[in-house]
């Protein structure tokens, strides 16, 4: 039996479905690295993914325009972060808790923006995903086809802006002034940068990232809205960026083993092994959890990190 | 004679209602050193930090250079070429030196940075006050001299021509001092101007031009630096005489009280900071436990206490062996300690003043009826310290938050002597407090001393060991590396300090 299942098909199609699935952690998660590099946890990605994917699924729907729907995507993860942003920043409102409210706002309201624009159906509403790039002979090579030449354009995006995404941190002065107001908020602002702008934009660019994270998820991989649509890959993405200690390419291995532990259950389940499914499902996350614990130990986190910053203090 | 570098006028500041400063006049002359002294909460620090655009005053104008300026942010400070380093250092640690510098300017690159072009001139500004600064080292990797002259370099490379300190050798050991004040002496030849924000008298006399002294946010005097004394300037300082001198007591020969042996511990990130420490005290003895922060000094205070584990060694307390007990037993013992830190370790901040006096004696019959804790008892035991120990406060009921550093110190005080103690360990015990209310901590020190006790005083303050001290112990790396009589050498304790043995010093 084992040999049956353990082919090189299977393994060719895992692999292919791992580097699938780790994309809508790996994009959210490069935009976290801005964030959280900064000093703020948002653990609001979560509910800024759900209304990415919302805002991107309904707009491809009503314009037939995926590329809107991407832009739509954005534009929500924008505007949602936003509010993350005025309240922890200007109102210095506890991060977690902000975040945490958020993601229940964003459950409740991106249902109802479902129902109000498609009504209760019996069969959900559905649009036509981004297609595979089609690189011609390339995607029908055996093996290395199906794993490097047979996904849509944001797969290959989210690796590409990897390197950029370390570029910008560590060769540009936006990434020096993300680090050093993360790092020691009162000298940079001794410096004459100004916390709460550069702060504001961390927030925003991670979360125009959440939200073409989310957007892949309903025009990209599925063709559909769900309310679990995310599942949680907001809150991985988020510990991803401290499991890869704020590097882009770590951040990508991490999303990478997410996205193998992903694809590992969903074939095992379609397998049908003798596991309840229940617990595969737990799987990536349990795997996830295991990963981050050993790695996020000796973690150095932005000295000011979650803590809110106020001139007038001392 | 009348050009200034720069000239602040009647400048009034007001937090939450309270004037920190009140319509101050000063005045800064070109290529001098200019001493700004002042106890804690004086108004130093706020009257430099609106000369560098932290805080707009309410009142007053400011000249630079003879022309009036709106300093409304730091930006605009570094633009007419005022510089600050701050007393917490504004650097981001795991940064690179040349990173910390590039955060300050423009790039030449766009929005790329320049990090090789800057390195460069870092490297020659570097040189030219041999300040030896390797501009690509992490700051985490700097001793804490090093981040000083790193703080400054960021300055002068920035343009400044007035370069404002605050207390920059508070951390400094007094070789590191010595190279700092030469430092400043270039910076001076090259037409600097220099403000020096200290409460060090001497200071003043080694290394000021002029000085002018603020109490109470209120500007007393500024005067030439030439010829004035130690007694002169605290008087303007504090409003009255201060005592330096401490008699040392007639030998008492109360005989070992603690004994400390081959003690080690680790620090909270499992790291050795005590390797094998030894040391006897006398009852009726101060020893001054001298050496640079980080050095095991505060591993060890809490091992003596029962707070920290000890990996080995013993404590002999009365002879008895008593490692390994509890704080408990510690506090049964009749040992007091004064932590070093009040908000986290000496007092419970949020509770009221009555209730942190009784912190160590919470389940003690003394405060206690038919079962339950008696407010009665507790208000009287709160009253007669208050009384005894001149705690400026409204009543016991408001939080310990509520009180100055001072009177925060002084109801520790209270509540760890009144506890009449055998053993007292001081960590820090002045460290952020003015003189007076240093002045203060120290008589009591001396007064328990005087009534029997085996003192430990752990500082960072040279000046403070050298005032209180029978003898004076130098810890560096977790071991002793000396001790000496009363009236040491500064430089002889400094050498210790950096981990020369005694030994190695006898042979030099």
């Amino acid at each position: 039996m084992a040999s049956s299942i353990f082919t090189l098909s299977f393994f060719v199609s895992l692999i292919a479905s791992t580097i699938r699935l780790a994309t809508p952690i790996l994009i959210p998660a490069l935009g976290q690295i801005y964030t959280q590099r900064a000093g703020i946890l948002n653990l609001g990605v979560e509910g800024t993914m759900l209304m990415g994917s919302i805002a991107a699924f309904s707009t491809a729907a009503a314009t037939g325009s995926l590329w809107l729907g991407i832009l739509a995507g954005i534009l929500a993860g924008i505007l949602f972060s936003l509010i993350f942003a005025w309240l922890t920043i200007t109102v210095r409102a506890n991060q977690v808790i902000s975040g945490i409210g958020l993601n229940i706002l964003a459950s409740g309201l991106a249902a109802f923006i479902y129902r109000v624009i498609f009504g209760i159906r019996a069969l959900p509403a559905q649009v036509e995903s981004f297609k595979p790039i089609n690189f011609g002979s390339l995607s029908q090579m055996p093996v290395l086809g199906p794993i490097l030449f047979q996904h849509n354009w944001l797969v290959y995006f989210a690796f590409l802006i990897v390197p950029l995404s370390w570029f910008i941190m560590e060769k540009t002065t936006y990434g020096l002034k993300i680090k050093a107001v993360g790092e020691n908020p009162r000298a940079a602002d001794s410096k004459g940068i100004s916390v709460a702008k550069i702060r504001y934009s961390a927030v925003l660019l991670g979360g125009a990232y959440a939200g073409l994270g989310g957007a892949f998820m309903t025009i990209a991989y599925l063709n559909q809205f769900t309310e679990s649509v995310i599942g949680g890959r907001g809150y991985i993405a988020v510990s991803v960026v401290i499991f890869a200690r704020f590097l882009p390419s770590r951040a990508a291995l991490g999303a990478l083993i997410f996205g193998f532990f992903t694809a590992l259950q969903l074939r095992m389940q379609a397998l049908g092994v003798s596991i309840p499914s229940q617990l595969l499902l737990a799987l990536p996350y349990a795997a996830t959890i295991v990963a981050l614990i050993f790695a996020s130990k000796n973690a150095a986190m932005p000295s000011a990190y979650t803590v809110p910053y106020s001139r007038m203090e001392r | 004679m009348d050009n200034y570098a720069v000239e602040m006028l009647g400048i009034t500041k007001i937090f939450n209602g309270v004037k920190a400063n009140d319509a101050i006049d000063f005045r800064l002359r070109p290529g001098s050193i200019h001493g700004l002294l002042g106890e804690n909460g004086a108004g130093k620090t706020t009257l430099m930090n609106i000369l560098y655009g932290l805080y707009r005053q309410e009142e007053g104008i400011i000249k630079i250079n003879g022309k009036q300026e709106n300093i409304d942010s730091p930006t605009k400070a570094i633009s007419l070429g005022i510089g600050m380093v701050h007393q917490h250092f504004m650097l981001a640690r795991p940064l690179t030196v040349v990173e910390n510098v590039m955060l300050g300017h423009k790039s030449r690159r766009g929005i790329l940075l320049d990090t090789k072009e800057t390195a460069e001139e870092l490297k020659d500004l570097s040189d030219h006050y041999h300040m030896g600064i390797d501009p690509y080292t992490k700051i985490y990797q700097l001793s804490v001299g090093e981040q000083q002259r790193v703080e400054i370099l960021t300055a002068i490379y920035m343009g400044a021509e007035i370069l404002i300190l605050d207390e920059p050798t508070a951390v400094l050991t007094p070789q590191e001092t010595e190279e700092f004040f030469h430092t400043l002496r270039e910076m001076r030849k090259d037409g600097k101007s220099i403000v020096l924000i200290t409460h060090k008298l001497e200071e003043i006399a080694a290394l000021v031009d002029e000085v002018t002294v603020l109490r109470d946010g209120k500007m007393i005097g500024t005067r030439r630096a030439e010829g004035i004394t130690k007694e002169e300037l605290t008087r303007m300082m504090v409003g009255r005489d201060v005592m330096f001198n401490f008699p040392p007591l007639a030998e008492m020969n109360l005989g070992v009280k603690l004994s400390i042996r081959d003690l080690t511990a680790v620090n909270d990130r499992g790291v050795p900071s005590l390797n094998g420490f030894s040391l006897d005290i006398h009852g009726g003895e101060i020893v001054g436990l001298a050496g640079v922060d980080g050095n095991g000094q505060n591993e060890l205070c809490e091992v003596l206490t029962g707070l920290r584990k000890e990996t080995g060694g013993s404590i002999f307390l009365d002879g008895e062996d008593v490692s390994g007990k509890t704080p408990r037993f510690y506090i049964d013992k009749k040992v007091s300690y004064i932590p070093e830190d009040r908000h986290t370790t000496g007092l419970a901040m949020n509770w009221n003043l009555k209730k942190n006096m009784i912190l160590k004696a919470i389940g003690s019959k003394r405060f206690m009826k038919g079962g339950l804790m008696n407010e009665k008892l507790i208000t009287q035991n709160w009253d007669t310290a208050r009384d005894e120990y001149q705690i400026k406060a409204i009543d016991g009921d408001e939080k310990a938050r509520a009180l100055s550093g001072g009177n925060q110190q002084k109801l520790i005080l209270a509540r760890e002597l009144n506890a009449d103690p055998d053993v007292l360990i001081a960590n820090q015990p002045t460290r952020g407090l003015d003189i007076g209310a240093s002045e203060y901590v120290r008589q009591k020190l001396i007064e328990s001393r005087n009534g029997g006790a085996a003192v430990l005083v752990v500082s960072a303050d040279l000046e403070e060991i050298m005032q209180v001290s029978d003898r004076i112990a130098v810890i560096y790396g977790g071991r002793l590396m000396g001790i000496l009589p009363r009236g040491a050498d500064v430089y002889e304790i400094g050498s210790l300090m950096m981990g020369k043995r005694q030994e190695e010093l006898a042979h030099e």
